[in-house]
């Protein structure tokens, strides 16, 4: 039974670490924008020269 | 202009190649035969965006969109953004600023492509001193990290001027920061509720089998005291809003929807935490963050709003940031905010007046159509007093000031004490039934409380307890959220832009509804002159045109344009004579033509035969009165047919004009005599007017556009703002509504309106689930497994009904 002691506090850290690293993107301003990256995407490097 | 996009189709083989092409950098039509091997541009402007784009490989640009670009319009004026250079307002635009680098965020509303966002992230390759640019479409923001040693601020406000994007400065308009901050706030409680809940969820689920399956022994504890750790930050972080808007309410003695909700945590969370440490049970846990977080949700998914839309505009935010001061025959730049009594200050073409001022040099031709919806300029002299708000559109000017910025007549009216009581200060944004609710809610928990008293008095709290729990209002709260929400959304994509959902709830009120004549029921963009009078020849054509092509009035430019477009040659024209905001006397063809103001035709002894006087360009020729022009407001499509349909379902139409009462028959005879018209009216006259209407007892929506509307839609219970550009300058407003939507206005007003029946129906649904609920709850049977059901099944089929009713009643404004 005590395994699930490590497992319980394993899974616990394993869901604290993605919280945190929500709690970081949305800091880092990833959740800002969520349209533009979208388009951005799409742009190649370059597609055409003059024309 | 309809007649004669018409007859250009039927004339299209007669037409000059380049008249059947479009713009390739813009789209426009083009008129004139500017071309670069098979391109053709409809003006030299966008031509040079053109080359700039080409010779720096950027033709990307147009591979992406079909005719993306904007067109340049107008002149570029070199030493508009003069002020940029003064230090106090570079120092209030620029965000950052560290060795060589600054970053500056600019508000662009002409973004609206992908090729726009290619074209604004590619910057750097146009200037070097450019090190990078992120757009953010939604928000129509670019963000410009650039090097101040190789490119100015001003510099770099003149590239995104040249190719299209001229950035909107204002005085009023940086508080962006701080939205974003309380929109972060929002996102981090939801992180950490969903995290708890699902955690708590999960260490409960034992609980719920225990007494069959497992016996988990002396880990028992250790799940419930992790979820009681787990639960700590739900209630005190996640949770706060609650409570705080609850104690906010009940300091002003209102009973808000949160009152309940915070209670109802409240006492999940005591009653929880008395069973563990009694070691009596588990408690309600992962009911209490369920909630939490589903609410949550429901108010970050309704107060997702319009990011790139501002509705609470003052006249801070119209006004120009900086404006060239005249000082011993020199030219500084100066922050508006500086400008005091007596100072001088040049304004040029296009320009807006900032302050209330005398003019002392040049000839003002002024466009106040921004501030009285009156459509043509009028002319000043010298010492005449101009009023702030109107764009100076004759050539530059200097004017002495004689108020400050914060006093003008136009700033007055946002200082009026009628504006100053808060707007739905005292509306509850939750259904009527809710109030009733709370009470039913309190009479369930006394009666269980004395039944229980009399049957069995160790179960009178268990029960009491259960009772609050289960019938937390959060189901209501989360039918109301979701429905208004999605009520929103739909209303959005009808193109009309509520400022939050308690304008929706306000449009269920509506009984009369105002309307401003100008922006609102005609269309600024399509009005056109229209000729009355003898008809004249084509020689006599030709002269008009060539001489209306030599001046500069916007009503001369209007009649050079019309016949252009009837592709009437030109002439030469051997002598001109402009008489200052009269009109023009000239000679050609060996004959003497007079195009100007009635005045003008009178005093050069021309005998007019005409009632206009207003806004009306007369033509003499040798010394014979012609006709005249006059400027025909084109009223939007459907106009009449709307009005009818409002007022035949119950609506009071009203009409109110800051207009001269020229067309007022015309008006009558369209839209029947029973409605009210208003001609000649001031902002303060429709303030009052408004307030009246209240004071009667109705509920006002009113439909404007114009600055000089401003203190009317405030005053209104709904204020709509009509624009046709969406992203120009809105008054504050409770809704935009894009100029073409003004006709669906019915069908908008009848959508919200349903808004209601949704939560009724739904709320029906959730009268259902805590029906059940009580049933257990009043028995004192309330186990953790039935909470733990009932909780998710309710939020969720809530949510998916509020979404597909929203969606089926939104049929008749979809289109």
């Amino acid at each position: 039974m005590s395994v699930f002691i490590i497992l319980i506090i394993t899974s616990v850290l394993v869901a604290g670490g993605f919280l945190v690293a929500f709690l970081w993107s949305v800091k880092s301003g990833q959740m800002d924008d969520d349209y533009t990256p979208s388009i951005r995407i799409l742009f190649e490097d370059e597609i055409a020269s003059k024309k | 202009m309809r007649g004669i996009i018409l007859a250009f189709k039927g004339r299209l083989d007669l037409c000059p190649l380049y008249m059947q092409e479009k713009c390739y950098h813009c789209g426009a039509k083009c008129t004139t035969s500017i071309q670069i091997e098979d391109k053709y541009f409809c003006c030299d402007g966008c031509k040079m965006v053109f080359q700039l784009l080409d010779d720096n490989g950027m033709c990307q640009y147009y591979d992406l969109t079909n005719m993306p670009g904007l067109t340049a319009k107008g002149v570029f004026i070199s030493d508009k953004y003069n002020y940029l250079d003064n230090q106090a307002i570079q120092d209030q635009l620029i965000q950052f600023k560290q060795g060589d680098q600054a970053h500056v965020v600019f508000y662009l509303p002409q973004i609206h492509c992908v090729s726009c966002v290619w074209l604004l992230e590619n910057l750097h390759k146009i200037n070097p001193g450019v090190i990078q640019s992120q757009t953010n479409f939604e928000k129509k923001e670019v963000k410009i990290i650039f090097q101040p040693s190789l490119i100015s601020l001003k510099q770099v406000v003149q590239l995104l001027s040249f190719v299209g994007y001229e950035p909107m400065i204002h005085l009023g308009g940086n508080d962006w920061q701080k939205k974003k901050k309380v929109n972060k706030k929002q996102l981090y409680k939801i992180g950490i509720a969903g995290f708890c809940f699902s955690n708590i969820m999960m260490l409960s689920f034992p609980e719920y089998l225990s007494d069959q399956v497992t016996d988990l022994g002396n880990l028992r504890p250790l799940f419930i005291y992790l979820n009681l750790f787990l639960s700590l930050p739900v209630l005190l972080y996640s949770a706060s809003d609650f409570f705080v808007s609850a104690y906010t309410g009940l300091r002003q003695k209102w009973l808000n929807i949160d009152a309940p909700i915070a209670l109802a945590i409240t006492v999940t969370f005591a009653r929880s935490l008395y069973e563990i440490l009694t070691q009596t049970g588990a408690g309600y846990l992962d009911s209490m963050s369920g909630i939490v977080f589903f609410m949550l949700i429901g108010r970050w998914f309704q107060d997702k709003s319009y990011d790139s839309f501002a509705f609470d505009r003052d006249y801070t935010s119209f006004f120009p940031l900086g404006v060239t001061l005249i000082k011993d025959g020199k030219e500084l730049n100066q922050s508006l905010n500086d400008i005091i009594k007596g100072d001088t200050i040049l304004v040029r073409t296009g320009e807006m007046i900032p302050a209330d001022a005398i003019l002392k040099e040049g000839v003002a031709l002024v466009d106040y159509s921004f501030v009285s919806g009156e459509n043509a300029p009028i002319a000043f002299e010298q010492g005449a007093l101009l009023y702030a708000g109107g764009v100076q559109k004759g050539r530059a000017i200097q004017i002495e000031v004689v108020k400050p910025v914060g006093h003008s007549y136009i700033t007055q009216l946002w200082n009026s004490p009628l504006l100053k009581q808060a707007k739905n200060a005292t509306q509850s944004f939750v259904h009527p039934w809710s109030q009733y609710f709370t009470y039913v809610l309190f009479s369930i928990a006394i009666i269980t409380g004395i039944y229980w008293w009399i049957m069995d008095t160790s179960k009178i709290l268990p029960a009491v307890s259960a009772v609050l729990i289960v019938a937390c209002p959060c189901s209501l709260l989360l039918t109301v959220t979701f429905t208004y929400g999605n009520v929103l959304r739909w209303l959005g994509k009808a193109k009309m832009y509520c400022k939050n959902a308690s304008v929706v709830e306000a449009m269920e009120k509506i009984d009369t509804i105002v309307f401003d004549k100008t922006g609102t029921l005609t269309n600024h963009a399509a009005s056109e002159m229209v000729y009355i009078g003898v008809v004249l020849t084509d020689l006599e054509q030709s002269m008009i045109r060539s001489v209306t092509r030599e001046s500069l009035h916007p009503l001369s430019q209007m009649i050079y344009q019309l016949l252009t477009a009837s592709q009437v040659e030109l002439l030469k024209v051997d002598h001109i004579q402009n008489s200052i905001a009269k009109g023009t006397i000239a000679a050609a063809h060996g004959h003497t033509i007079i195009i100007g103001s009635v005045k003008l035709l009178l005093s050069e002894g021309v005998a007019v035969n005409t009632d206009y006087d207003h806004s009306v360009v007369c033509i003499a020729i040798d010394g014979i009165f012609k006709g005249l022009y006059k400027v025909n407001h084109a009223y939007r499509e459907g106009m009449v047919d709307m009005v009818h349909q409002l007022s035949t379902n119950g609506y009071a139409v009203h009409l109110l004009s800051g207009d001269h009462p020229t067309e007022s028959h015309k008006l009558k005879l369209q839209l029947g005599t029973s409605i009210p018209m208003l001609f000649d009216q001031s902002p303060t006259d429709k303030l009052h007017y408004i307030q009246q209407l209240q004071a009667e007892g109705h509920c006002v929506m009113m439909v404007g556009d114009g600055l000089n509307d401003a203190g009317a839609l405030q005053k209104s219970d709904v204020g709509v703002a009509v624009t046709d550009q969406t992203h120009l300058f809105t008054p504050a407003s409770d809704a935009i509504l894009e100029g073409y939507q003004v006709t669906q206005l019915f069908h908008l007003i009848q959508y919200a309106k349903k808004a209601k029946r949704i939560t009724s129906i739904i709320f029906i649904l959730s009268i259902l689930y805590n029906l059940v609920g009580m049933y257990y709850a009043t028995q004192a049977l309330l186990s953790p497994m039935v909470a733990a059901i009932l909780m998710p099944i309710s939020s969720i089929s809530i949510v998916a009904l509020a979404a597909l009713l929203s969606f089926s009643y939104a049929k008749a404004i979809r289109g």
